[in-house]
């Protein structure tokens, strides 16, 4: 970007006996090029397609069934049959193990599904200027973010009783605070950022200025935090399952396979560390695109 | 004048002895700063002038060997009271920064440690270079510095904490830990930018105080008009080049280069009434005559008739401190005719963004009214005032921060246009921006990409697209480099004279009112002490705080020597 070719439409350069103008333009930040992208958000980014593709359709990658197995073909150690092995019941454990995407995404997802919605209502109604309402939700939070989130998803479900879909509402409520607190932080800075002191002047309505200011800029900074959550929440869903309070066996979920491994891990480390990295590795892949995407929309944010 | 300069020459020490410095970063870059020769003697000011990127703080900083990680400083010489720079070690530079050198950076409150009281950071450099020993005499010492930078009560603000001092004092801390270990170097980056005129003198005397008892001077700044009270010598820096040095009023008077005469114009003052403050533009070459005096297009509309508003705010009390109300508005009464530029100086806490607030409709006042083209605009509803919405607009000092992050120019602009098809948009917006001098590829980039310069043009334009009566302008150059501001500048009387806006001006700097305003008010602790024309009020004021803030405006003519005039 030179001052003879200069982006800012400053027509004077050319002639200007002072050339003030150039100066200007010479502080215009980068041009918008073709973007790198570090080798480990490449690599986790990759690693949830592959999640996503195996979770839709987990049929293409594995023939075996995850429920049924031989008996006498039980605690295989891992050969070119059985990738990774088989456990007690004679069952394939990568077949388990792909089966199992679906759930932990599922629960994973839709606990943060309602952490989000229910916190995003709650903080935006929090973040506006009713003083009282603010109040008594800020209670509400501290209320819910006391407990560890752990423990407060185990309450919940034994008020709801096990199963997938009220883990998923367990692990969604134990979310809500986090949620709720920032999304209020950010709809105080943005109610009184300068962009809606404007957008008044244009002679805009409260909710046309709600609508097209506050809320989106809300959920830009809670799109970056969600995926970092959802890692978390996978990681607390299968510690629930684990416990015995997710989906029951036979389902093919990784903290259910952890659970049903544990008796045998004397003899048998597949059953066990397969569905392991599964959790560990998803947890660490949306960590690192959550913690990228943070980094670079950091500056956007208002 | 002649023989001023041969004393200078006569007998005194080189405090810095630098030439043909270069300062890079990258190994094979090119270098940021080239080829500057850099010579100050004790008991002289020299000033190193130059806009945002020119390279005047890393040369400043280079002179600590504070240029920065990974910098790569280069010299033909680099003396340092008679020592060679280049030899010294981390050891020699850190017994040189304080002793020798002070450095006093642009902003106090990020300067100075919000954990440590005043008196802590200033002693910090007596006991750590050990040149007083024993909490007594430096306590003593740190309060006769605080003294000496002009800080009232010393001994109490010795105890308090930076976020505890105004921007003023502030400042004038920061210079005392500069100066209290009594260095022969003072190395000031912008010691005044963000402060009031009359916080600036006073800091600029505390530095020229130094200056007088035999220290040399550093002083770094975007504006001649600032350096040209204090400085013996300046340096104008371009793109990391010397472009031309001298005596002060040599610079002032005989620049050598355009630039050096480009940032002389660029100062608005009286002087520069009716003439472009940048240079000419090439897109009009034609429209320079009529330009240098723009028709007033001014009827005896009344557009904004403001009566009596007052507004008061109250503190409740709190943990540890009672109920405190102030007053931010006192009274203040004025007109804006059609086509007319009205003025509002004052200092910060003078009420002026108060007032612009009430005005624009986003406060109400606590009593008085604000009427907009004859109706009624204060204390009624936000739905009622929707109507007239559009023909009063806001020109912030930020722009950046009043567009949203998500929006491109383009759709900035557009929101303002409202009940116009796609269409019939995109050619408004189009035309908008040609109005404002931005090429219309830039329709479709993100502001933050933008430079300050065309930030400013696009919230020009956002304004212009409802097309106002009035535009209500708060302080819209006060954060650009000269340069830049001149250009604005240029481009609001353009438009003023095209299009008969009238302009509520706000700003803290008399230049640009002086420039631009055809009456102005003055605020003083929220009460309009003064309004009238500008020729007389800010000529012949009659209230005395009007002839403090005039006498403490930097102006070029006072870097002259005296019997020239």
């Amino acid at each position: 970007m030179n001052a003879s070719t200069h982006p800012s439409g400053e027509a004077t350069a050319a002639l200007a006996p002072a050339d003030l103008v150039g100066l200007d333009a010479a502080r215009i930040g980068v041009a918008p090029g073709r973007r790198t992208y570090p080798p480990g958000i490449a690599a986790a980014a990759l690693f949830l397609a592959v999640l996503l593709a195996v979770a839709a359709a987990p049929t293409l990658f594995t023939g075996y069934d995850p429920l049924t197995g031989n008996v006498l073909e039980g605690l295989k150690a891992p050969n070119w049959e059985h990738l990774f092995g088989t456990d007690r019941l004679g069952r394939d454990v990568f077949a388990r193990t792909v089966h199992g995407a679906r759930y932990s995404l599922l629960i994973g997802l839709g606990g943060m599904a309602i952490s989000v919605v229910a916190g995003v209502f709650l903080g935006i109604l929090a973040g506006l200027r009713h003083r009282l309402l603010d109040e008594g939700i800020a209670r509400v939070f501290d209320v819910l973010s006391s407990f560890p989130g752990v423990l407060l998803a185990m309450l919940v479900v034994t008020f709801l009783g096990q199963g997938m879909v009220n883990i998923a509402i367990a692990v969604g409520i134990a979310g809500i605070p986090k949620f709720g607190r920032v999304v209020r932080a950010q709809t105080q800075l943005v109610r009184d950022a300068d962009y809606v002191t404007q957008a008044a002047v244009y002679g805009l309505g409260r909710g046309q200025v709600f609508v097209r200011h506050v809320l989106p800029n809300v959920l830009v900074a809670i799109s970056v935090i969600a995926t970092v959550y959802v890692g978390s929440t996978i990681l607390t869903v299968s510690g629930l399952s684990f416990l015995g309070l997710g989906p029951q066996p036979p389902t093919p979920e990784w903290g259910v396979m952890l659970a049903e491994s544990r008796d045998v891990l004397r003899v048998a480390w597949w059953p066990a560390i397969f569905p392991g990295a599964a959790i560990t590795l998803t947890v660490i892949a949306f960590s690192t695109l959550g913690g990228y995407l943070q980094k670079r929309f950091e500056g956007r944010l208002a | 004048m002649r023989a001023d300069v041969q004393d200078d020459a006569g007998g005194r020490p080189l405090l810095v002895d630098v030439q043909g410095l270069s300062i890079g970063f990258a190994p094979a870059g090119a270098p940021i700063v080239q080829g500057i020769d850099l010579a100050i003697q004790a008991g002289e000011c020299v000033a190193l002038v130059g806009e945002s990127g020119s390279g005047k703080s890393l040369t400043a900083r280079s002179l600590l060997n504070l240029a920065g990680d990974g910098a790569r400083v280069e010299a033909r010489r680099f003396r340092i009271r008679g020592q060679d720079a280049r030899a010294f070690r981390e050891v020699d530079w850190r017994w040189l920064r304080g002793t020798v050198t002070g450095l006093v950076m642009q902003d106090a409150l990020v300067s100075l440690d919000p954990l440590r009281t005043i008196g802590q950071e200033v002693g910090e450099v007596l006991s750590e270079h050990r040149i007083l020993r024993g909490r007594r005499a430096i306590d003593a010492r740190v309060i006769e510095v605080l003294g000496r930078v002009g800080i009232p009560d010393p001994e109490i603000r010795a105890r308090q904490y930076a976020h505890q001092l105004s921007g003023g004092l502030r400042q004038r801390a920061l210079i005392a830990s500069a100066i209290a270990g009594e260095p022969d170097l003072i190395i000031a980056d912008e010691p005044t930018t963000s402060l009031d005129v009359t916080v600036q003198a006073q800091v600029l005397e505390v530095l020229a105080q130094r200056v007088r008892a035999g220290a040399g001077l550093l002083l770094i700044s975007h504006d001649l008009a600032v350096v040209g009270g204090i400085a013996d010598r300046v340096i104008v820096l371009r793109d990391g080049r010397v472009v031309d040095s001298g005596t002060t009023a040599d610079v002032l008077t005989r620049p050598r280069h355009p630039y050096t005469r480009g940032l002389i114009d660029a100062i608005p003052s009286f002087a520069s009434r009716g003439r472009r403050l940048g240079p000419a533009s090439a897109r009009s070459p034609d429209r320079i005559a009529p330009l240098r005096h723009p028709p007033p297009a001014r009827d005896d509309t009344v557009v904004l008739e403001v009566r009596g508003i007052a507004k008061r705010y109250a503190r409740p009390a709190g943990f540890g401190r009672r109920a405190l109300a102030t007053t931010a508005l006192d009274d203040v009464s004025f007109d804006v005719r059609a086509g007319e530029v009205v003025g509002i100086v004052g200092e910060s806490g003078s009420g002026k963004s108060t007032c612009a607030r009430i005005v624009l409709g986003l406060l109400s006042p606590d009593s008085g009214t604000v009427r907009l083209l004859g109706e009624p605009w204060s204390r009624i509803r936000e739905t009622e005032r929707r109507r007239l919405r559009p023909r009063l607009q806001y020109i912030p000092q930020d722009a950046l921060s009043s567009f949203d992050p998500r929006y491109r120019v383009s759709e900035i602009i557009a929101e303002n246009l409202a009940g116009l098809r796609p269409a019939a948009r995109a050619a408004r917006t189009a035309e908008l921006l040609e109005q404002v001098g931005l090429r219309d590829d830039l329709a479709g980039r993100y502001p933050r990409s933008l430079s300050g310069g065309q930030r400013q043009r696009v919230s020009i334009a956002r304004a212009l697209a409802a097309e106002p009566a009035l535009i209500v302008c708060d302080e819209p150059v006060s954060a650009l480099d000269i340069g830049i501001q001149a250009q604005v500048l240029d481009l609001l009387c353009d438009l003023r004279a095209r299009l008969g806006t009238a302009l509520l001006f706000i700003s803290h700097d008399l230049g640009v009112i002086q420039h631009l305003a055809d009456r102005v008010l003055v605020f003083h602790h929220g009460r309009l002490v003064e309004h009238g024309p500008v020729g007389e009020v800010l000529t012949t004021p009659a209230d005395p705080y009007t002839r403090t803030l005039l006498a403490s405006q930097p102006r070029l003519e006072y870097g002259l020597p005296r019997h020239a005039h």
